[in-house]
């Protein structure tokens, strides 16, 4: 395998988990409702996800806990802060506060045994082929379900009329609530949508990224994906760019350390970290950029009359 | 039939002070399931957990060593959430005090005078501050969620205390192990009797108290809960926002720095990898359960670390996970929010869509 | 009660029969009965909160009453949402649009039609109907580009392609100039003689009298009464309306104004909000004594400037604001209530007062600076200031509290109860008493009794009058034109964040503020010069 091959193979495995998190929340904020629950969902995927793959010897069955596992915790935000009407900002970061906790105890019993790994699509001649093989037809069925999932995305964004639904419950709760549409059913919708994604990324870390199960393994991934969307403006297309771009950031620091460049380590690790804060400056300081696509109600509780 | 929230005309007095009380029932009552789903005995699982830790002398006094900077940071927070200003990075602007505090004993580690902890502790609540600023400052200038850049300055301040300890500030005499020299004399915390209490307990306590004046009483607390209410009105009454969002934040952040530098100069007595266990995480909720209130947050504080203190004692005698201790933390936290629905809402079950009543 | 069977043919297109709805502790209606026959155009009448947005939501199926039938065209039927309202053929215009800023004309219309409607083929179909019924839309224009007018357009053509039966209009006029009101009566006046039913809710009694063949009047929840208002005077309206006479305000003309003491002189500002409108080049003065108003439509800059005013919003010149003659343009609002001016915002809650804080917090909120308040209380107790050495002096603020509430008539639960729990009247009064207790010398109100009641409004309007003829400086930004005829020395006209001249208010017609309304101050200036030369 040549370097470069290599680096495109690390690239689209570091970017995956952030794109599929992130594909999530895109919607779950289009309706109107921020979820910060992101790094709590997602540590639970991957460690229902490493649990169930575990113990049934199959990946697909961990990646069927690892979705459902996230959508199980996105619909205990959604009764929270919909049913309820609870803050959003809090509650969400109660999620993610309840999903490290959880996590470590049904984690504790799996710590460092091997994992399964979720094994990559084997396209009879198409794989086999040199170069474009590996980096085309060579991964598993999550890197191209995270492709398929923002092409579906955009596309029931933009072309249908439940996506002018969605952008219309988010954009204004009260008209789409006069009009008729069931706000709290979207925003039901929506937030157990982003919870499926943010399991399938924490999926993707235990079973396919690292395929064994570390506390905290997310290590930060769920807030990056925040701020992605941010970053994304809410558009499909805008949010495939910056996931790859932080996908490789993230495993930068390992090429350049394997060069032998001296720095230290940590500087590298924090990487991520930085650009995303250098990120969120660029795109919240241009107005033009946010304004126009930002959900008008997002964060805001809505009530019913009745 | 389906759940309805039915507003109340004015907020019940009596669910401000219940609500928490019966997010903490739910919370023993699901903690009991938990065990007993887990095969041993509730009633004996939660007395170790939250009864045991405070009957003795010594487990007491680890309580308080553990409430200290869950309090310090916890009031702080609870300013921040009244005036809406979201500093999830309390954990980082402790770790930055930590540091800032112990350049002193590390760089001057000779120097012994009552002078030295009071340089340590003023600089742990400067690096705490400073650091804290940059997300305010970037929320002021450029609109950057402060709830996402705050966040990330937690990796980044652990990275830095990992590269100094491995790096310039290791111990030259101290094996190759990743951590600072040894603090010594006035470079500690003195210590409040016999125990491991020490002065950042009454620290926390004075900063609870102050910190409940001036919201009660002063103009700048009035200012800080009116542009928390509606900044519109703020702006209307002549207070500027943004001096409020760093004025928080960076109250905030020299109190979690104070923490961090209590830390060390407290129970730790050296820079180590690890200087917390997470407080300025649980802080968070520690800000809730007090109902953002100070003096509510030292009860809260209190409780918390109990948690703490119980999941370790449930650890040892029942061999349960130390994790369980996040778990009730975590899921307290789902509870004082959802129970606090009952302040403003009564709770009704009305028909379901396809019923038409009449009277 | 001898019910309708579902064979029998109806000379009424709807009837709503007892209807009642209970919110919590209130009856927003009780027992109302109201019926529209095809054809005709029928006004609901009642003051703010007297139930009529709650009867038309229970119609248009957005509210369920708690008891009550309605009929349509002499069927018992239930409207359990919009959805089914609209395949009765029942369309709404609401009060505030149901719109959605960041779609475009076409989307915001596919919302509110069958989902099986195609899309493609809809933007010629609005553009014919639109054009059709002088509504003029270009369907590809994205909703918050659109001025207010044009989102109403959006609304009507919305329900006109649903080829209703029922059209229901809130407050249709609210929004609108004069000469595009008259506009509007013309496209409803054509649908009437198509035979559609216009269910219209307003509270401007002379175009009632004018367009309406049917009435119902509604007062605190409860039918009130059924009259041709077209054999009704407004006065009467009124009457019916408000249950009891309400007083008339003193108007009586004061001596000749004073010194200038509300001085703007090229104000300009720019707006960085892609909705907002920037100021250019405003110029007025408000002179000791007299009442100033600044008409214009919604959303043409009176926000904007109230914040400039106010000094929420500061110039970058010192000289384009002055008060009492000292240039302040560059300083904030509480320097500039240290010079005697005051101001009362047109959103009550979130703006002029914080929600859930209790009325005397409220008070604090704009009395933090001054040294004491001035307010004359009779009992010979002199005023202290409520903030001292930084701290906050609660006794001194419930005291002002007390003060306020009892001279302005605030009619309140509790001694000091959160400012969300009191009535859009009685929250006004407070808030306005609380500026008069500064005694100012400048007072800039906005709206000032928008969505207030009768007795509330006169009282509110009383008070400005009698602190213009003490010898302050007022001045009034509003909508509603019979209010600025009925307080104004003086009225100018804002319109695209543009100032006319301010005219003496009894040179002014409504023709003539309406084309100053639309924008045309050249030409109503050139008109003005003309007739003064004449």
């Amino acid at each position: 395998m040549g370097a470069l091959e290599a680096v495109i193979l690390t690239i689209i495995t570091a970017s995956t988990p952030l794109l599929l998190a992130a594909i999530g929340e895109l919607v779950t904020e289009r309706s109107g409702v921020l979820n910060l629950g992101v790094e709590g969902m997602m540590i639970m995927g991957a460690v229902c996800g490493f649990a169930a793959a575990y113990t049934t010897h199959s990946a697909l069955l961990g990646v069927g806990a690892g979705l459902l596992a996230g959508v199980g915790m996105s619909l205990l935000f959604a009764f929270l802060t919909q049913t309820l009407m609870t803050s959003q900002v809090a509650t969400g970061l109660s999620l993610t506060l309840l999903g490290l906790g959880l996590s470590g105890m049904i984690g504790e019993g799996f710590t460092g045994l091997p994992g399964i790994k979720l094994e990559a699509l084997n396209i009879p001649f198409l794989s086999d082929i040199p170069f474009i093989g590996p980096v085309i037809f060579g991964h598993d069925i999550l890197v191209y379900g995270s492709l398929f999932i923002v092409a579906g995305v955009a596309y029931v964004l933009f072309r249908t009329r439940l996506g002018l639904i969605i952008t219309a419950v988010g954009g204004n709760h009260h008209s789409a609530h006069a009009l008729g549409y069931n706000v709290l059913r979207v925003r039901y919708g929506c937030i157990a949508f982003g919870g499926a994604c943010s399991g399938l990324a924490g999926a993707y870390l235990s079973l396919a990224y690292t395929p064994q199960w570390i506390e905290n393994m997310s290590s930060g991934r769920g807030w990056i994906a925040l701020a992605l969307v941010v970053f994304s403006t809410w558009l499909p297309k805008r949010l495939l760019v910056g996931a790859y771009l932080f996908g490789t950031v993230w495993i930068m620091g390992l090429y350049v350390q394997a060069l032998g460049v001296d720095i230290p380590s940590q500087l590298l690790s924090s990487l991520p970290y930085l650009v995303t804060i250098v990120a969120l400056i660029i795109i919240s300081g241009n107005k033009t950029l946010t304004k126009v696509n930002t959900p008008a109600c997002i964060g805001q509780p809505f009530a019913p009359e009745r | 039939m389906i759940l309805v929230l039915e507003k109340r005309s004015r907020r019940s007095q009596a669910m401000v002070w219940l609500s928490p009380v019966l997010a903490l029932g739910i919370t023993v009552v699901i903690g009991g399931f938990i065990f007993a789903s887990l095969g041993l005995d509730p009633f004996k699982a939660l007395y170790i957990y939250f009864i045991d830790p405070m009957t003795s002398l010594w487990s007491i006094e680890e309580l308080i060593v553990k409430a200290a900077p869950l309090v310090m940071i916890g009031v702080g927070l609870a300013i921040c959430y009244t005036a809406n200003v979201w500093n999830i990075g309390a954990e980082g602007q402790l770790t930055m005090g930590a540091l800032f505090g112990s350049a002193i004993p590390i760089y001057f580690t000779d120097w012994q005078s009552p002078l030295v902890l009071v340089l340590m502790l003023v600089l742990g609540a400067i690096g705490g501050a400073l650091f804290a600023a940059i997300p305010a400052l970037l929320k002021n200038r450029f609109g950057a969620n402060e709830i996402l850049t705050s966040l990330m300055l937690v990796y980044v301040a652990q990275l830095i205390l990992d590269w100094v300890i491995r790096g310039p500030w290791k111990d030259p005499k101290g094996f190759n192990f990743p951590q600072s020299v040894s603090f010594e004399g006035w470079q500690l915390l003195p210590l409040l009797g016999e125990g491991r209490v020490h002065l950042g307990a009454v620290l926390a306590l004075i900063a609870a108290v102050l910190l409940w004046v001036m919201m009660g009483r002063s103009l700048r607390g009035f200012e800080i809960r009116v542009i928390g209410n509606s900044p519109r009105a703020g702006a209307f009454a002549g207070f500027a926002q943004k001096k409020v969002v760093l004025f928080c934040f960076m109250l905030s952040g020299a109190l979690a720095g104070l923490a961090g530098i209590c830390e060390v100069a407290g129970p730790s007595g050296q820079l180590q990898p690890v200087i917390s266990p997470g407080y300025g995480f649980t802080a968070i909720i520690v800000a809730f359960l007090g109902r953002l209130n100070p003096i509510g947050v030292i009860f809260a504080g209190i409780l918390l670390a109990i948690s703490y203190l119980g999941g370790e004692a449930a650890q040892v005698e029942l061999g349960i996970s130390d994790k369980m201790a996040q778990v009730f933390q975590g899921m307290l936290l789902f509870l004082i929010l959802a129970c606090e629905t009952l302040i403003h809402y009564r709770i009704k079950l009305a028909p379901g869509r396809g019923a038409v009543k009449e009277a | 009660m001898n019910e309708t069977g579902a064979n029998e043919t109806s000379k009424y297109l709807l009837e709503a029969r007892n209807i009642t709805k209970v919110f919590g502790e209130l009856r927003a209606n009780d027992d109302v009965t109201l019926s529209l026959k095809p054809g005709e155009i029928h006004a609901l009448l009642g003051e703010n909160g007297a139930g009529k947005s709650t009867l038309v939501k229970i119609i248009y199926g957005s509210l369920r009453a708690t008891s009550g039938h309605l009929f349509w065209r002499g069927r018992a039927v239930t409207v359990p949402n919009p959805a089914a309202a609209r395949e009765l053929g029942i369309g709404m215009v609401f009060q505030h649009f149901s719109l959605f800023d960041a779609l475009t004309v076409t989307q915001n219309i596919s919302l509110a039609l069958p989902s099986d409607v195609d899309i493609g083929a809809l933007s010629g179909r609005i553009e014919t109907v639109s054009n059709d019924y002088g509504l003029p839309l270009r369907p590809d224009a994205l909703v918050a580009d659109l001025s207010v007018g044009e989102r109403q357009r959006i609304e009507i053509v919305r329900c006109l392609l649903q080829e209703p039966r029922l059209l229901i209009m809130d407050e249709p006029t609210a929004v609108l100039t004069p000469q595009e009101a008259d506009q509007l009566f013309v496209t409803l006046a054509r649908l009437a003689s198509e035979g559609c039913g216009v269910l219209y809710i307003s509270h401007r009694l002379e175009e009632v009298r004018r367009i309406c063949h049917d009435a119902t009047i509604l007062r605190h929840g409860k039918l009130a009464a059924r009259v041709d208002p077209q054999q009704e005077t407004a006065a009467s309206l009124a009457a019916l309306m408000v249950g009891t006479e309400v007083a008339a305000v003193r108007t009586d003309k004061g001596t000749a104004p004073g010194a200038p003491l509300l001085e703007l002189s090229g104000l300009s500002l720019a707006t960085d909000d892609q909705f907002g409108v920037s100021l250019k080049n405003i110029n007025l003065a408000v002179r000791a004594g007299e009442i100033v108003a600044v008409a214009g439509v919604a959303g043409n800059g009176q926000g904007e400037f109230f914040d400039a005013l106010s000094g929420e919003l500061t110039s970058s010149n010192n000289a384009t604001v002055k008060i009492a003659g000292v240039g302040c343009g560059r300083e904030g609002i509480t320097q500039r209530r240290r010079r005697d001016a005051a101001f009362v915002p047109e959103e009550r809650l979130g703006h002029g007062a914080v929600p859930n804080f209790p009325l005397s917090e409220n008070v604090v909120l704009t009395h933090h600076s001054v040294e004491a308040t001035r307010l004359e209380t009779g009992d010979g107790m002199a005023g202290s200031a409520v903030v001292r050495n930084g701290m906050i002096d609660r006794d001194a603020a419930r005291y002002v509290n007390r003060v306020v509430t009892e001279l302005f008539d605030v009619r309140k639960g509790t001694p000091d109860p959160e400012a969300q729990s009191l009535s859009g009247g009685n929250l006004q009064k407070f808030v306005v008493g609380r500026e008069m207790a500064l005694q100012p010398r400048v007072l800039v109100v906005n709206q000032p009794t928008w969505g207030v009641d009768a007795g509330a409004a006169a009282l509110i309007r009383q008070a400005l009058i009698d602190l213009a003829r003490g010898g302050s400086a007022v001045l009034v930004i509003s909508q509603d034109l019979d209010e600025i005829f009925e307080v104004a020395d003086r009225i100018a006209v804002i319109s695209r964040g543009e100032m006319s001249q301010a005219y003496p208010s009894e040179e002014l017609s409504l023709e003539r503020i309406g084309l100053l309304m639309a924008g045309a101050h050249e030409a109503v200036a050139r008109n003005a010069g003309e007739a003064g030369a004449a």
